[in-house]
This record gives C-alpha cells, structure tokens and sequence, in this order.
C-alpha cells in the first residue's frame, strides 16, 4: 500500500505493487493489477461507508486504488494517512456483500452494435464467433466511473481485445455494450464514447428514482445474454 | 409561490447550487456551480443560506420577467444587467416589482454571472443537490440548460420580507477575490512522470483556453507536454481541478462535471483556493500555471474561507 497526495483535498491510496514509488521515472506495468488489489479497494471502500471519517467528502475507487476527496479546513494528508492505517488494519474482518450474478440481456449487432462487423472482422473471426466470445465470459465490475452507473468489467476475451475508436463517437445512445482494449461495458445514459459498440440492453442501467439506483455495484459478477430484435423491443416496452 | 418567466435563456444558463458530494462509487460527479465563490455571496446578498441554488449564466445571459416582487442579486461577471431599462449594479441587492423584466447580456468580464433570487430557485432534488449535471442530464431543471418559455419557481426557504434593505459587497473584498489568470497549483500525483525539462517548460509557458472547453473539462491549447508514459496509465479516482496530460500533450483542466476516474497521467492539481477562477475562464483566455507547496495551498485556502465568512464582507 502506498499514499500519493493528490491535490490539496485529496488523496490516493494505491494498493497495487506494481505502482511502487522510487522506481525509474515512468508509469507501471499496465498488466500489473492484481486480484489482492481489487478487493482490498473494496474492503476500504466499505469500511469507510460504513464508518465513515470526519471531513471526508467523496471516495472514488478505481481498478487498484482508491481517491479520497477531503474537506482541506479539517483534515491534513498525514492526519488522514494515519487514521486510513488503522483502517486498513481493520478491513480484513469487513463483511463485504455477497457477489450477485446479474445477466444482461444483449441485441447484438445491426443499429445496436454498428462496430459489431468490424470487430469481427479485424480479428478474423465471424461475428457469430465475436457474439460467443463476448456472451460467454463472466465479467467482474471492477468499479463504477466515467459516468454515473457506469461500470467497468473486465476481463474481455483477448481474442476479442480491441482499442478504442480513433475518434470518439459525439453520441452513444443509452444501453449500448462497447468494448475498449480488454474492457467491457455498458453505457447507461446517452453521453460521447469512444468504446466499439457490439450491442445493446433494453435494461435501465442508471435510474435515480430505483431504490438500487444502479445495476451493477462494485464486485459483482456480470453474464451478457444474447437476445432477438423482437426481446429487445418486448423487454424494452416493458421497461418504459 | 413566485415565479420566474425565462423570455429568453441566454448562451447557457443552468440552475446550479454547490453541488452533491459523496457519489464517486457510482459513477457520480458533484456538479455544482462554476464559480462557487461567486454563487456564496450572491446568495448572501439576498439573504439566503450560501448554498441555495440559483442560475448560472454563461458568456450571454438571459431575460426573465418577475410576475411577483422579489429581491435578486447578480454576482461573478457583470453581463450588463437592466432592470426594466435601468442599469442594475453587481454584488448588490436588488428589489424587483412585480412585472419587472431583469435583461442580461454579453458578458464584459469573465465567463459566468450567477442570478440569486432571494428563497432559491426551486426545483426537484437529485441525490440532495438541485444542481444540472449536463452531461448525463440529470438534476437542475429537467437535467437540461434552460430554453425561452420554461417557468421557473422560487422558494420560500427566504421567507417572507416586508421592508426591502440594500446590500452590498465591500470592494477590498471583491479585490482580493478577483478571478486570477495565473492559476497556483501543487504538483499533480504523476508529476514525476514528466521529464524536469518538459516541468519546467509547463510552468513557463502560457496556455489558451480552448473554444470546446466546458463545465466537464477546460482543454487547453499551447506548447504540447510529453510525458514518459506516452499519455497511458491505469485508469483512478481523479481529483476537481487536476491538470491532465492527454495522448497528443495537451493539458485538460478537470471541473466541476468531470469524470470520477480518468487514466491520463496529471502533471499538477489547481488549488482549491484558485478552483472559483476557473468558473470565470473564457475561451482564448491565456493562463498560466505557478507551483506552490501544499503548505501555502492550504494557508491561501483558510485565509480566502476566513474574507469570506467576515460580516464586514457585505454593507448596507
């Protein structure tokens, strides 16, 4: 574990191995993530819900660390490094919830998924194969971010690894399920992205007014279930 | 229940208090006014509690017709404001008639006037907060900036007011809380990732604010800085105001509807004392960056907090 000042309210705890200060200038090895690193981001992140630390006002996890937004007037770094120690000293007993299996029901390809073909094709697959490869994988949420409900789940088949678009898209419409390098995830609301589209859910992925207002929480498991043109507009009148 | 009638909404014009903390796990932003130093005293000057939420104008400003008697007070850049024809000062409350037409225009300083009407504009909360999320288009007004004919409600959290008293800010105050060009920053959490030439480069040089800026982001244009990682990292939390490096090497100032996590490397963090200047940034505005160390970040913090609560701050 190591802290790393952020700005003058915040601050990063790292629990990645990989991203170790005192080595050569550069970044980590981007491979470098590991599982131990994901669930302590976790088990920090529900301590401090759960207990929360005076004059902390915002926690934003991330793949292996966690960002602390604090109020500047009432907490010092080193105040709070200390205080986050004995946190973390603790969080071996936190309860974590158990992990659910949600299934998201997927339209591939057509006005769902423009980038469906293309993807097929640059990694000399059929898009049937690409659909399977996608469908098949049980994905972790491994934090929310970008946008609100948006969750990050890894870890997409490498065969279907692909970058981003060169140019972002100015629009994705709600729903739609894009990849970005050996990511995978669905947009919940209508924002720019440059993720390659494969499909879409007629889920609601972010819903303020739902007492879960987002689908997907931090360590829980996601399936995508291919469905037909027909389910899609059934289950998304259903929706409505 | 008072009114406001938008005849005309201006550039950009959002409902927007102090936004909501607390949501990065989902995904969640705070939001929030631009220039929240201007948005406190606004609030203040009418009587409200600071956080009220009130409408935040962008580069033109819009016209809206009072039905009801109201007290209202601009604040942060002066958008050449009339009342009825007759010119209204800034940082000054104001008591509108009923029937009286407040005009904004272009702006003649900076980017962003708040409209503070006494009791808030109301609407429906989104997770505690009545601020617009543009992007998402959540909270505000219908999660949208706001368009000729909408009609706005004012609070009652003001109460009601029988005798109207002016008030006004003090000018040694409003100097010493001018917008500034020169923004200070402490040293971002990859700032040994860039080279000490390239550092030195980036402090001496001077960035223009670029035309697609907004309340997301602030991209910047100028000598671009490369960094050793070639523009890549895992992806973490980033902080309001960092200054990220992009792929091609130019600096993207993160503000108020940024991203909760971002994986560009960040070369230096604004301050949270010099954050409300860059509510204030036009586009082709020229900046520039100056290092200082957390221990003067924090001073500048609690010494602007400390103007800012003085009584002295507004005068009748």
């Amino acid at each position: 574990m190591r802290f790393q000042v952020a700005s003058d309210q915040s601050l990063l705890v790292y629990f990645d191995p990989a991203a170790k200060k005192g080595e050569a200038e550069g970044p980590p090895p981007k491979e470098q993530i590991t599982l131990e690193a994901r669930e302590q981001v976790r088990r920090l992140l529900r301590l401090l819900e759960l207990e929360p630390i005076v004059g902390v006002r915002n926690l934003h996890p991330a793949y292996g660390s966690l960002l602390i937004k604090f109020d500047a007037l009432k907490l010092r770094h080193d105040e709070l490094e200390n205080l986050l120690r004995t946190y973390v000293e603790r969080m071996r007993s936190v309860a974590l919830p158990e992990p659910r299996l949600v299934e998201i029901p997927v339209c591939y390809g057509g006005e769902y998924g423009p980038d469906l073909n293309e993807v097929a094709e640059l990694h000399q697959m059929t898009v049937e194969q690409a659909i399977e490869l996608h469908a098949s994988a049980r994905y972790l949420v491994y934090f929310l971010g970008f946008a609100p409900g948006f969750a990050y789940l890894g870890d997409v088949d490498e065969q279907l690894a692909t970058p981003r678009l060169p140019s972002p898209r100015k629009s994705v419409p709600a729903g739609s399920v894009g990849i970005a390098g050996r990511q995978t995830g669905v947009y919940p609301i209508s924002t720019p992205g440059g993720w390659r589209l494969l499909g879409r859910t007629p889920l609601k992925m972010f819903q303020p007014d739902r007492a879960q207002m987002s689908l997907l929480a931090l360590g829980d498991r996601v399936r995508f279930v291919p469905i037909a043109p027909q389910q899609f507009v059934k289950l998304a009148l259903g929706n409505a | 229940m008072s009114l406001i009638e938008v005849q005309s909404p201006g550039l950009l014009t959002t409902v927007q208090d102090l936004g909501r903390e607390g949501f990065g796990p989902v995904g969640v932003s705070p939001s929030g006014a631009a220039d929240p130093i201007s948005l406190r005293i606004g609030n203040r000057l009418v009587g409200n509690a600071e956080g009220a939420a009130a409408l935040e104008m962008t580069l033109v400003g819009g016209t809206f017709l009072f039905p009801e008697r109201s007290v209202v007070a601009l604040a942060g850049s002066d958008f050449g404001a009339s009342l009825d024809d007759v010119a209204v000062d800034m940082w000054t409350s104001v008591e509108v008639c009923s029937g009286q037409t407040l005009r904004t225009g272009p702006t003649r300083t900076g980017a962003r006037c708040y409209l503070c009407v006494r009791g808030g504009i109301e609407v429906k909360l989104f997770l505690g907060s009545a601020s617009t999320h543009l992007l998402s288009g959540l909270g505000g007004f219908d999660g949208r900036a706001l368009q000729k004919g909408d009609v706005l409600r004012i609070g009652t959290a003001g109460g009601t007011f029988r005798t109207f008293r002016k008030g006004s800010v003090v000018g040694w105050a409003l100097k010493q809380l001018l917008p500034r060009k020169i923004l200070r920053v402490t040293a971002g959490p990859q700032s040994d990732w860039f080279y000490e030439a390239t550092r030195k480069a980036f402090y001496a040089g001077t960035y223009r604010l670029a035309e697609e800026s907004n309340r997301m982001g602030l991209r910047l244009q100028g000598t671009p800085v490369t960094s050793s990682s070639g523009g890549e990292m895992i992806s973490e939390g980033v902080s309001l105001g960092a200054v990220q490096i992009t792929a091609g090497g130019l600096p993207i100032i993160l503000f108020v509807e940024q991203q909760t996590t971002g994986g560009y490397p960040k070369i230096a963090n604004v301050i949270s004392a010099d954050l409300s200047s860059l509510g204030q940034l036009r586009p082709r505005d020229e900046i520039q960056f100056e290092l200082v160390e957390m221990e003067v970040a924090r001073a500048l913090l609690a010494a602007q907090e400390k103007l800012l609560a003085t009584k002295e701050l507004i005068v009748e």
